[in-house]
């Protein structure tokens, strides 16, 4: 199961490569990683989107993530009610005989064309997880040529 | 006051009281060295090899209970030091290592001698820093010296570029560490300790199990006075030896691969399990689906990720050993009724006695109980890694704590000698003895020049049977004694000491033994004693790796 954990860390050179190297050394895998200054600049926050088998490797990751010195508090989602969102950009193949189509497909989402050529479209969205597949499957009708996306950021309600 | 980076350093070394360093100079700690030079306060033990530095820094922690200090150059100097900081790292023991580095504008280039210390060093250390801004530099060091030494201590790394050592500033030491990210727990939760204390006093068959983190907390005379308010019977880790005096009627030695028979049936048989610092781990539980079946275990530890990590856990309690203990013997007013535990214990004692067979030849065995008469159980005892280590760890009875150092975690070979070194520095008034194999013994032999050089009178007594021997044991016992590069061979010991100015004597009878240890504890020089001992004996009880931990081989004897 995915689980999702953000972390405020201390601003320093450095401690992306501690909690990264936390994960790897015990075979976890990332799935996705936002890291960002917050309001103070001396902290970052990073969420991070973790596979986890069971609760127990999941406290586990919890615990050894509390024992970083530059960690300064962890919050699970897991169980705590709160929106989660990422952004993705897509670049699609385009006709403009197709611009009706496509901004109708999108017109379902939070999403845009933010940039179109004679052969190529950009297209922005914000969405959960199930929005953002939904959409790509929906966009794959026309040929995704690159997609880019963040990783998963999430706030408590 | 304006100071250079290695003045500040030193200052900072004295404010946290460090007398002593063990360490190896070159060519990006050179500002350091010059500035040592005028630092009589502090003695900076010369070793012939950094990995020498970090264990001796880390015996001297673990005889003393302070921070112990090595250092080393750049690159080289600095990877040398790894495998004592791992060794530090797996045991919980606070160092300090200070390790040069390429100037700040070099770092990243492949200077000469540069090497990513940091990076190395992240998953074997509690922290480390890479000083980049001169006036960080007090307050790193006295943050290392804090997270070393507190919580669940553990090994920091100093980072320190050349060019910070010799840049100027205003020497400004914080008042007292403030770190809003780190704030170990000291005191357990009231209500989880009400919860311990209840459940124990309704306990039928209560087992204390207890590993490093009594001695770490100093709390063996908490554990001592539950242990005997309640009556439970009490069993060690390797490196909870020393934490409950061996000689009380209620101990029961050390459990787990090695353990004792009784020890290890004990904890399987036990309804209530009360862990305290130690971390059931796989050489203690054995196979982890069959440990203790019918206990409920209550978890006392500092470390939260110690806590349900390998077995399931009823009542945690994070904290301080030392003050969850006092608090858990004031909350219980009466002690369990357990006298048909006691029976069934002694039982178990006449079945699964710890022995061997003492026949005419030199067994290891013999030579460790000699040791102990010798020394009347006083002395420090070092060891080196394999067969030498569980024979030490069976056959001398520890009643005091920091009177055993051993690598537990790690598992080093040619940890045993400069740990003794520093042992022996930090505790001159005791005798200090590495019980050695002649395979380990030969992986830092070189601090014998430091020994001798420093006038550091540690003992060796080297359990010589030709063999690596508790690899040939796993070779007789699951590899059809197909035995594989394990024959080795030595030097001549006595030789080798003399060479050195130091003193060998070689045993080659069961009745020279005792004579030889007590020269040797006499003679004011470091002595190496060679015991050919028989070469094929095997340590037992045993458990084999992966099978539950009551079914032990018990030996031929």
């Amino acid at each position: 199961m995915r689980h999702t954990i953000s972390v405020l860390v201390e601003n320093k050179f450095g401690v992306l490569a501690r909690i990264a190297g936390l994960f790897s050394a015990r075979g976890y895998n990332i799935a996705s990683l936002a890291v960002s200054e917050t309001m103070d600049p001396a902290i970052s926050y990073m969420t991070i989107v973790v596979e986890a088998k069971d609760e127990k490797i999941l406290e586990q990751i919890k615990k050894q993530l509390n024992k970083l010195i530059d960690v300064v508090t962890i919050t699970d989602f897991t169980k705590k009610d709160h929106i989660d969102r990422e952004l993705v950009l897509v670049k699609v193949d385009y006709a403009s005989k197709d611009k009706a189509k496509l901004e109708g497909i999108l017109s379902k989402y939070v999403a845009k064309l933010i940039q179109h050529k004679a052969d190529t479209a950009i297209i922005e969205a914000v969405g959960e997880q199930p929005q953002i597949k939904q959409l790509l499957d929906d966009l794959d009708k026309f040929g995704i040529k690159e997609l880019i996306r963040t990783g998963r950021i999430a706030i408590t309600k | 006051m304006k100071m250079n980076g290695a003045q500040i350093l030193i200052e900072g070394l004295k404010r946290e009281g460090v007398e002593v360093i063990f360490g190896y100079p070159g060519g990006q700690v050179l500002p350091i060295c010059d500035k040592l030079y005028d630092a009589d306060f502090l003695k900076f033990i010369l070793t012939r090899h950094e990995q020498g530095a970090a264990h001796a820094a880390d015996g001297y922690a673990r005889a003393t209970g302070k921070v112990g200090v090595c250092m080393a150059t750049s690159g080289p100097g600095a990877t040398n030091l790894t495998t004592g900081i791992a060794n530090a790292y797996m045991d919980s023991i606070p160092i300090v290592a200070i390790t040069g580095q390429v100037k700040t504008f070099l770092i990243g280039n492949d200077a000469f001698q540069e090497a990513d210390v940091t990076g190395i060093t992240r998953p074997i250390t509690k922290h480390n820093f890479l000083v980049k801004d001169i006036n960080d530099l007090a307050r790193i060091i006295r943050e290392a010296f804090y997270i070393a030494s507190s919580g669940r201590p553990g090994p920091v790394v100093i980072d320190i570029p050349s060019d910070i050592q010799m840049q100027e500033t205003e020497f400004i030491w914080p008042d007292k560490v403030e770190m809003r990210s780190y704030k170990p727990t000291y005191f357990g939760h009231p209500g989880q300790i009400k919860k311990a204390a209840k459940l124990i006093s309704q306990a039928k068959k209560p087992l204390l199990y207890i590993g490093g983190g009594v001695i770490t907390s100093g709390a063996h005379l908490a554990l001592r006075e539950l242990a005997e308010k309640i009556q439970a019977p009490v069993t060690w880790t390797l490196m909870g030896i020393g934490g409950f005096p061996a000689t009380n009627k209620l101990s029961l030695g050390m459990l787990g691969m090695h353990g004792t028979g009784y020890a290890n049936h004990a904890i399987m048989n036990a309804d209530i399990i009360i862990a305290v610092g130690a971390r059931f781990d796989d050489r203690v539980t054995g196979r982890i689906d069959s440990f203790a079946p019918g206990a409920k275990v209550i978890h006392i530890d500092i470390d939260p990720s110690s806590i349900s990590k390998n077995i399931r856990v009823d009542i945690p309690i994070v904290g301080d050993a030392k003050n969850i203990l006092g608090e858990l013997s004031e909350q219980i007013d009466k002690a369990p009724d357990i006298a048909e535990w006691h029976k069934e214990i002694e039982a178990l004692r006449k079945k699964y006695p710890l022995k061997y067979k003492d026949d005419g030849k030199i067994k290891p065995q013999y030579v460790v109980e000699q040791i102990y008469e010798v020394t009347k159980g006083d002395a420090i005892i070092t060891t080196e890694v394999g067969q030498n280590q569980m024979w030490a760890a069976q056959w001398y009875k520890y009643d005091y704590p920091r009177t055993f150092i051993s690598s537990g975690g790690l598992g080093t070979m040619g940890f045993g000698f400069p740990a003794a070194m520093g042992a022996k520095v930090g505790r001159p008034e005791k005798q200090v003895i590495d019980i050695a194999g002649d395979g380990s013994i030969q992986m830092n032999i070189q601090e014998i020049g430091t020994c001798v050089a420093n006038k550091i009178n540690a003992k060796v007594v080297i359990l010589n049977n030709g063999y690596l021997g508790m690899v040939r044991q796993w070779q007789e016992l699951f590899y059809k004694k197909r035995y594989s590069q394990v024959s080795i061979t030595s030097p001549d010991f006595v030789k080798l000491a003399d060479s050195y100015g130091a003193v060998g004597i070689k045993v080659t009878k069961k009745e020279e033994v005792r004579p030889a240890i007590e020269k040797a504890l006499s003679i004011d020089n470091t002595v190496f004693v060679d015991v050919q001992v028989e070469p094929e004996e095997n340590v037992y009880p045993m458990v084999p790796a992966g099978e539950a931990i009551n079914k032990i081989i018990e030996g031929l004897a």
